[in-house]
């Protein structure tokens, strides 16, 4: 087995429990400190893989020197506080919270070799990461002048940190779509769905375009969501691009991969495995010398 | 007998009936019609709240913080409230919105997720407004789910808690149970949203009055999604009839309805609202009502029973806000139906 870079998770809930599992996958990450405020079901389950996990907060974990990248799944409060003190521990922060200090990154869009230079990473958030490649896949062959996503989760995949921060949630979508996706204006919406059993994760990305040519739309989507599915295998289609006057639909569903809540989430599935990728790409650049 | 606070909703959830089409200058008329006649809070907003204005749910004819505007200037009595849907406004409109001159603000949230609520309400409480936690679509959870819910926002600072049948799915009874079971529970006073689906606004709102709440919505002549709501007109009647007392004056409310909200909806060649099998169905099965004339475009697209696309909505359990829901379940009825896409 070849060497790994060892890693953190701060916040084990919902979206870094599922984390944690999609890492021990990893041949380039390895988990080396859990980190919560208090007791939980994600710190049992890391102490019992062995790992160690402490409910003190992140000031033991940053001392730690061999941790070089840390995943805060916290909420945007809290990575603002965080942010700073791992720039300071000399930690590279992935942010799966809706703060966005550092940059946002979309892997299938925007994996710049540029990014790998930074210390502070931005993953948007889970509608982001759904929704964005379609519309920056529209965007590039149509031109969108307006791009609008409603992404509805099931409650059960929604935890306190996403509750709480739905406000931010909505403004990280938001420009996520006009900074990444390339829409001139935008809006994001999200709805909590209780259903059950609970619904799939379920995105319909709206776009109004200057050049309506469906069949090059079409092109450009499969081109995206081929990429995509290297990371994310549940991303698809519910309805296939359709159109009506200028404005493409297009609805997508997510399956998870069942890792810590059942396939539903498929939520947490697309940040974390985006978050996994963009950890790796890290980690190849930490392994080669050249950070 | 409880005094009784009224809320018109006819430029908020009215707004449905016309498209979101409602005019500075027809805002200016309505207001002063409403403020004159005592209505004690008047809500404003496009029909999904702050932000509502989109592809999902229709385009406002005008900035919605410009209508807040020109009504806040308007109503000499009346307070201003706007409504607020986490998930699609933004605290920025918010604080806009509170700045052009909202002093009340409704937080609205599904019946089972009061929590997403708590930054929305929090921060409506520190700008000072009035603050009321309005829980939807409560025909979908029991009563002990409803008082959890309620005791969440509470905990929050609501100044009010609201159920509010969206869906025009609850039948005088199950409002009597739900609101007293609430005054019970809460400290703060409780309030009722009606829609007459099942022809049972006026009759449910009744009943909450007996359980003791303090608000009621009404519209006038019953503007509002689906059937619409219960009408702020017939309301003060039927209020001042059972004997409660109400700041509103029957003949100017009754003045408002007919000389100028009416009049308006029907120059802009809208229907008025009224009963018919789609908003029966929509009673029946439990549908947001905010869905009817989204339902009606999409079964036209598709060539399909806009009945049967309500229904399987309500199958899909669709909540408040998935009108982006109605293009798929249409879609994928015409598939079934061998129709081509």
């Amino acid at each position: 087995m070849g060497k790994k870079v060892k890693v953190a998770i701060i916040g084990p809930g919902n979206i870094g429990t599922d984390l944690l599992y999609k890492l021990r996958r990893s041949p380039l990450l390895e988990v080396a400190y859990v980190v919560g405020v208090k007791e939980s079901p994600g710190i049992e389950i890391a102490k019992g893989f062995g790992i160690p996990t402490t409910i003190k907060g992140i000031d033991e974990m940053l001392s730690v020197d061999e941790i070089k990248i840390v995943f805060d799944c916290t909420g945007a409060g809290p990575h603002l506080q965080h942010a700073p003190k791992l720039k300071a521990a000399g930690k590279i922060a992935i942010d799966l919270t809706p703060a966005a200090v550092g940059p946002y990154v979309v892997p299938s869009v925007n994996m710049d070799e540029k990014i790998f230079n930074l210390d502070n990473v931005n993953m948007v958030t889970c509608a982001g990461q759904a929704t964005t490649p379609i519309v920056y896949a529209v965007n590039r062959v149509a031109d969108v002048y307006y791009a609008e996503i409603v992404s509805s989760v099931a409650s059960k995949s929604a935890g306190p940190g996403t509750r709480q921060n739905l406000n931010e949630f909505i403004e990280t979508t938001t420009k996520s779509l006009k900074i990444i996706g390339g829409a001139d204006s935008s809006k994001a919406i999200i709805v909590l769905n209780p259903a059950e059993p609970p619904i799939m994760m379920r995105n319909t990305i709206l776009t109004r375009v200057r050049k309506p040519d469906l069949p090059a739309i079409r092109a450009s989507i499969d081109d995206i969501i081929a990429k995509l599915r290297t990371y994310v295998p549940g991303y698809r289609f519910l309805v296939e691009p359709i159109m009506q006057g200028d404005t493409v639909t297009t609805v997508i569903e997510v399956e998870g991969l069942g890792d810590f809540l059942p396939k539903h989430a498929g939520n947490l599935d697309i940040i974390n495995a985006a978050a996994v990728s963009v950890g790796e790409r890290f980690a190849q650049r930490i392994l080669e010398g050249k950070r | 007998m409880n005094k009784l606070f009224l809320t018109d909703t006819s430029l908020r959830d009215g707004s449905h009936s016309v498209s979101h089409q409602y005019t500075s200058e027809d805002v200016e008329k309505v207001v002063a019609a409403l403020d004159d006649a005592g209505i004690d809070i008047i809500e404003v907003s496009h029909g999904d709240g702050l932000g509502g204005s989109s592809l999902t749910y229709g385009f406002s004819a005008e900035n919605e913080l410009d209508l807040v505007s020109i009504a806040a200037k308007t109503a000499k009595r009346s307070k201003i409230a706007v409504l607020l849907v986490p998930g699609i406004a933004t605290l920025d409109l918010l604080e806009e919105a509170h700045r052009r001159g909202a002093s009340v603000v409704r937080v609205a949230t599904h019946i089972t997720e009061a929590d997403v609520s708590e930054e929305y309400i929090k921060a409506a409480k520190q700008m000072g407004m009035f603050t009321v936690g309005f829980l939807m679509m409560v025909h979908m959870a029991d009563i002990d789910k409803l008082v959890e819910q309620a005791l969440i926002m509470e905990s929050y600072g609501a100044d009010v808690i609201y159920a509010t049948d969206s869906a025009g799915a609850l039948l005088p009874d199950d409002v009597y149970a739900r609101v007293a079971a609430l005054k019970k529970a809460l400290h703060v006073p409780v309030g009722h949203h009606a829609h007459d689906n099942l022809g049972c606004a006026i009759a449910n709102s009744l009943a909450a009055a007996k359980a003791e709440a303090t608000y009621i919505d009404g519209s006038l002549g019953g503007m509002g999604a689906g059937a619409g709501n219960a009408a702020t007109e017939m309301l003060v009647g039927a209020l001042k009839k059972s004997g409660y007392e109400v700041n509103a004056d029957l003949f100017k409310t009754m003045d408002a309805a007919e000389k100028v909200l009416l009049p308006l909806v029907v120059a802009k060649g809208k229907p008025l609202p009224r009963h018919d099998s789609n908003s029966l169905i929509m009673g029946y099965a439990g549908v947001y009502s905010s869905f009817m004339l989204h339902a009606l475009k999409g079964a036209e697209r598709f060539g399909v029973d806009v009945r049967d696309v309500l229904i399987e909505l309500g199958k899909r359990k669709a909540v408040g806000g998935q009108e982006d829901w109605i293009i798929q379940v249409a879609y994928d009825l015409a598939k079934v139906a061998g129709k081509s896409v």
